[in-house]
């Protein structure tokens, strides 16, 4: 079916930045304004009409130029695509709101070099996050995980730093490494069955030896994307070498790009064909991602890389799917839980390394146990701080006990309590580390600070994210009925449009 | 229109407004402050006046908030959750007041009354909640509101002792939070219902409920502060007199108490819950707390760490009374609620106050308090004796019914325990009436010079004349139509079906 | 062996050549040169898939889709290690090394 009117936000939600990105390389200075400000409420405009054009019509399979697969590339829009699409808008304009200010008050030089090139860049990975997340081809989805990439790569460097570099090059070759084997997969599958399309290929898939090699090469790849434990390395460095609202991006955005691919593949196309342990090793990965992250966090000594390792032991908590929806009778609460958390984890995030940004400028300095009573200078910043705190824990009411809530509801309800069990003990080490924050961050110290002048250019947009991860539970309602529509289940049949 | 549905969030808006207001505004703007805290604390006991009325005349105050799917936040008004909403506003009211004059002068008191407000509301909504979800998500904002109040003085010991706090109602929380998920997937609804309703559950659920009933009660056993669990309150006494009166009387611990009497009452009745067999252990564990929390407190010179373990024990007795599960019992543990917070939080102010007047916080230094300070040590005085089960003050009232619910149930040995309680209290308090009294003043009581006027200022001295007088006739008018005794009465009228 | 086999197998041979160097070997330029390697026999897997011989049900007996795919996969290869190579020269530049720093000493300066 194909449904222009809709089709053409879709485009447009691709296209708009793209051009943009273009745009600010060209010229820079004069449309700054405009990429700051009216981009964003007009990129959010379109996911509205999105999201009113989605609940009307229902699930939409957008061709782009008319052409038809196997030669033309799909986009398939559906609930869960555009509350990706809705999460990347708000958290993309809190960044764009926050990164003038950012980078005028940077102590390192050349600035404005930075921001000549944090534009261009940004927009690129707002274009390649959006088609990503519409793509129904499985190369399409290659190409917009590799623009991703590159585009994350050259922003972490714009730190200035060498130890941004370093992260930047490790960053870089493992995700070009895990490219190559997401693409050998696709070749393999395309060897198997002659075609990309993902809709096409759910229904077709036999469980054979090749199929389990492309299968276990394309998750292996996303898995090096999303840092998942064993393969987390990378991410601490990167995302706390970066400016803030560079790290912003990444751990809000873009690893949760890889993981919604991970996603997709696992529920469009392998699930019937997967050997059941598979969806536990998943989950086995998880819980260690759970745990050994908070532990890192323990023991961080700077604010981002703290931030850093909470976001590795976050994104194991959404690997608790694969297990868990293994059960058909709670499939579907375990499914929405993880986006209801994998939603809030995104605003929350955002608002933690943009406020850590925030702190680490009055302070100068990111070490933690420099950082003693600076609550007192700024206090906006470090209540967004406890908002999104306080939804990375899971505790009421927040998104992230939404979550987690429905993830212990999955797990108890069908006696895998052991998931549970992890759930729970993430959730204290979560706090463990947080309240160490919070703790230094207000105790009296020596050396009283002076309460700094509201930078509202800075401190409102992590503030905004943070009451957005806590109102996100009373929508959740909302939120989870625009998530079925075009869901994958009910289980059985993949593809199969729920009832 | 109608407006009912609106009044219980009209209640908890009350506090939370203010709250957040007072966050944005800037720290030396203390009149707007205190208007804003006075403000709210009147609006919320108007609110819980005509609540009470309208209660009485036929009104149902019934609100649903959309949560989780599935899940909506219920916020109901019901003879239970208006015992503990009355006292949570009256003791907000008074102890603002207090809290204003004792935090004179210090530092962040913006940040304090923000999150001060923000308590209470929380503790508005933990006795509305209409299901234990609702409960669930007010008793955790509990405690997130209720620790930057415990570490407000930013000191070493301070950071300590919250860390301890977190520790402790954090692992409790994770028990609550499992037991919960564990009964929503038995039953699939969460909604608290007089006589409770689990008993029409099929008999292979026993074993698992009686397993869920020790994860519930243990999680809020923390904040209960039911022994082992106890750890966090003691330490807890680094905070501001304000919060140690809030936190021991109206908020925490007897936020916990009443998560026990709910779930036993409420969510399983008290029946059922004699029927499984898990009101004896709860008994005992009760029993335990009430005579070592009286142990313990013999023990301690400081006088804040008295009370706090005198709250531990006393405490308790909320929990006994439950766990006798006779009406007599029952009426006594709730009414409790009441009387002990009302003693209890005079104490309180009364250590606040002579802190903050002769610079004492040790019982060996409180020779003589009686000649420098005798309004405060008079309200003192009430509230031991009160304690101590002296008639005719309203903590003789409470334990008059719970040995007769004993006698009642058949468990004499509770006697014992009753008894045993008051003999230990008199232990500990006699001997700081005595010293206050009857002793010539030594020490910084000897150095401070009389006051022109009154012994300290009125937003100090007020509040714990007001709860004394309240705790005097709580129990001298405990007979009529509007005690806190008729209170309890009608409530268990309605849970044992009589 | 038919030339499908060949190029297939070559196709693979190559990617686990391009892997194992890649895991093995601590020089940045190696590291870069392997994972040309892997993307090299990618491409010669995707080639072999287009041969007539595997498109039996097309009609034009070359499958053009493979074709694509490589093409679109040389350019994101070129501008990958275009940037990776930017990116290794700014590092020697800064730091004199040619390793990250997990992977031990790097040889300062030597083309190794």
């Amino acid at each position: 079916m194909n449904t222009p009117f809709a089709g053409l936000w879709a485009v447009l939600l691709v296209g708009l930045p793209l051009l943009l990105a273009v745009g600010a390389y060209v010229a820079g200075r004069r449309i700054r304004p405009i990429l700051v400000w009216i981009v964003p409420l007009v990129m959010a405009g379109m996911v509205t009409g999105l999201i009113h054009g989605l609940i009307d019509q229902g699930p939409l399979h957008y061709e782009i130029g008319g052409w038809t697969p196997p030669l033309g590339i799909t986009w398939h829009i559906d609930g869960l695509a555009t509350a990706m699409l809705a999460v990347t808008v708000l958290v993309m304009g809190a960044v764009c709101a926050y990164a003038p200010s950012y980078f005028a008050g940077s102590i390192k030089t050349a600035s404005a070099e930075k921001t000549k090139l944090f534009w261009p860049l940004t927009y690129l990975l707002w274009a390649a996050l959006n088609a990503l997340f519409l793509s129904a081809d499985v190369f399409n989805l290659y190409v917009t995980l590799e623009l991703l990439t590159l585009g994350s790569v050259v922003l972490i460097v714009l730190a200035g730093t060498t130890d941004s570099v370093a992260a930047a090059l490790r960053y870089l070759v493992l995700g070009l490494m895990a490219s190559l084997f997401y693409l050998m997969g696709v070749a393999l599958l395309y060897a198997s069955y002659g075609t990309l399309d993902m809709a096409t290929l759910g229904g077709q898939l036999q469980q054979d030896p090749l199929t389990w090699t492309a299968a276990s090469l394309m998750i292996v790849g996303l898995l090096i994307k999303t840092a998942l434990f064993p393969m987390h390395f990378w991410l601490p460095p990167a995302h706390a070498g970066a400016p803030a609202p560079v790290s912003a991006l990444l751990s809000a955005l873009v690893v949760k790009a890889s993981f919604y691919l991970v996603l997709r593949l696992w529920f469009d196309l392998f699930r019937p064909v997967a050997p059941a342990p598979a969806a536990q090793f998943l989950g086995a990965l998880g819980a260690c991602a759970v745990l050994w992250g908070a532990i890192q966090a323990l023991r961080a000594d700077r604010l981002k890389t703290l931030i850093a390792y909470s976001t590795v032991a976050q994104l194991g908590y959404l690997f608790l799917l694969f297990p868990l929806s293994s059960a058909p009778a709670v499939a579907k609460t375990a499914w929405l839980g993880v986006i209801l958390f994998a939603l809030s984890h995104a605003l929350a995030k955002a608002a933690m390394f943009l406020a850590a940004g925030r702190i680490q400028q009055l302070a100068h300095e990111d070490r933690l146990d420099r950082l003693t009573g600076i609550g007192q200078c700024a206090p906006l910043a470090l209540s967004a701080t406890a908002l999104a705190g306080v939804s990375l824990i899971g505790l009421p009411p927040t998104g992230g006990f939404a979550g987690k809530w429905m993830l212990l509801v999955a797990g108890v309800e069908s006696g895998q309590w052991w998931w549970a069990l992890v759930v729970v003990m993430g959730g204290l080490l979560t706090a463990g580390y947080l309240f160490r924050f919070w703790a230094i961050a207000i105790a009296a110290s020596e050396h009283p600070s002076q309460r700094a002048p509201v930078n509202w250019r800075m401190e409102l947009p992590p503030f905004m994210l943070g009451v957005a991860a806590v109102l996100i539970v009373f929508l959740a309602t909302h939120v989870a009925q625009l998530l079925e529509i075009g869901a994958a289940f009910p289980i059985g049949g993949s593809g199969e449009v729920a009832p | 229109m109608n407006f009912d549905p609106l009044v219980p969030l009209l209640l908890i808006a009350s506090s939370l407004v203010p709250g957040l207001i007072i966050f944005t505004l800037p720290e030396d703007l203390r009149g707007l402050r205190t208007a804003l805290n006075l403000l709210g604390a009147s609006v919320k006991l108007l609110l819980v006046a005509v609540m009470l009325w309208g209660v009485n005349h036929g009104h149902t105050y019934e609100t649903e908030i959309s949560f989780l799917p599935g899940l909506d936040l219920t916020l109901r008004a019901a003879p239970l959750p208006m015992l503990f909403v009355t006292l949570s506003a009256v003791l907000w009211l008074v102890t603002t007041i207090y809290a204003v004059g004792y935090l004179e002068g210090s530092p962040n008191r913006g940040r304090f009354f923000g999150f001060f407000s923000l308590c209470v509301s929380s503790t508005v909504g933990i006795a509305m909640a209409g299901d234990l979800l609702t409960f669930l998500v007010f008793y955790e904002m509990l405690t997130l509101t209720t620790y930057p109040l415990v570490v407000h003085r930013g000191t070493r010991q301070a950071l300590q002792a919250g860390r301890t706090y977190l520790a402790y109602t954090l692992g409790g929380s994770v028990l609550l939070l499992l037991g919960i998920a564990w009964l929503y997937t038995l039953t699939g609804d969460l909604c608290f219902k007089e006589a409770g309703r689990l008993a029409d559950l099929p008999a292979e659920y026993t074993p698992t409920l009686r397993l869920i009933f020790a994860m519930l009660i243990l999680g809020l056993g923390v904040k209960a502060a039911l022994v082992p669990l106890h750890g966090w309150l003691p330490q807890a006494m680094v905070a501001p007199a304000p919060v140690s009166a809030l936190l021991h009387a109206v908020a925490v611990v007897k936020a916990g108490a009443f998560g026990i009497v709910r779930v036993v009452s409420d969510i399983y009745g008290i029946e059922f819950a004699d029927r499984l067999g898990v009101l004896m252990p709860l008994a005992v564990a009760a029993s335990v707390t009430i005579v070592y929390g009286s142990i313990r407190a013999l023990a301690q010179d400081d006088l804040k760490r008295r009370l706090a373990f005198s709250t531990v024990s006393q405490v308790s007795y909320i929990a006994l009374g439950i766990a006798l599960g006779t009406p007599l019992a029952t009426i006594g543990g709730l009414v409790h609620l009441v009387h002990q917070g009302l003693m209890k939080i005079t104490l309180f102010f009364c250590a606040g106050n002579l802190a903050e007047r002769l610079r004492i916080c040790r019982i060996s230094e409180m020779d003589g308090t009686g000649r420098k300070m005798p309004w405060t040590m008079g309200t003192f005085t009430v509230g031991a004796l009160g304690m101590i089960g002296v008639p005719p003050i309203a903590g003789f009232v409470s334990k008059w019914y719970l040995a007769t619910g004993a006698l009642e149930a058949g468990q004499a040995w509770v006697i014992g325990v009753l008894a045993a309680s008051s003999l230990l209290n008199a232990a500990y308090f006699l001997p700081i009436l005595y010293r206050a009294w009857f002793r010539p003043p030594t020490g910084r009581v000897a150095q401070c010079e009389p006051a022109a006027g009154v012994e300290i200022a009125w937003s100090l001295l007020l509040p714990p004349l007001t709860t004394a007088v309240l705790a005097l006739g709580a129990g001298l008018l405990a007979a009529s139509g509007f005690s806190p005794l008729a209170w309890a009465k009608v409530i268990t009228v309605r849970e044992f079906g009589l | 062996m038919t030339l499908f086999t060949l190029y297939a197998i070559g196709g693979v041979g190559l990617f686990a050549m391009g892997l194992f160097s890649f895991v093995a070997v601590a020089h940045l330029l190696r590291k870069i040169l392997a994972l040309n390697v892997m993307g090299a026999g990618v491409f010669m897997v995707l080639i072999a898939i287009a041969h007539p011989e595997r498109a039996a049900t097309q009609a034009t007996g070359v499958d053009p889709v493979p074709h694509a795919l490589v093409l679109t996969g040389i350019v994101v290869a070129v501008s990958a290690t275009a940037l990776a190579l930017a990116l290794t020269c700014r590092y020697h530049a800064e730091t004199g090394r040619a390793t990250l720093p997990e992977d031990g000493p790097g040889n300062e300066g030597s083309g190794r």
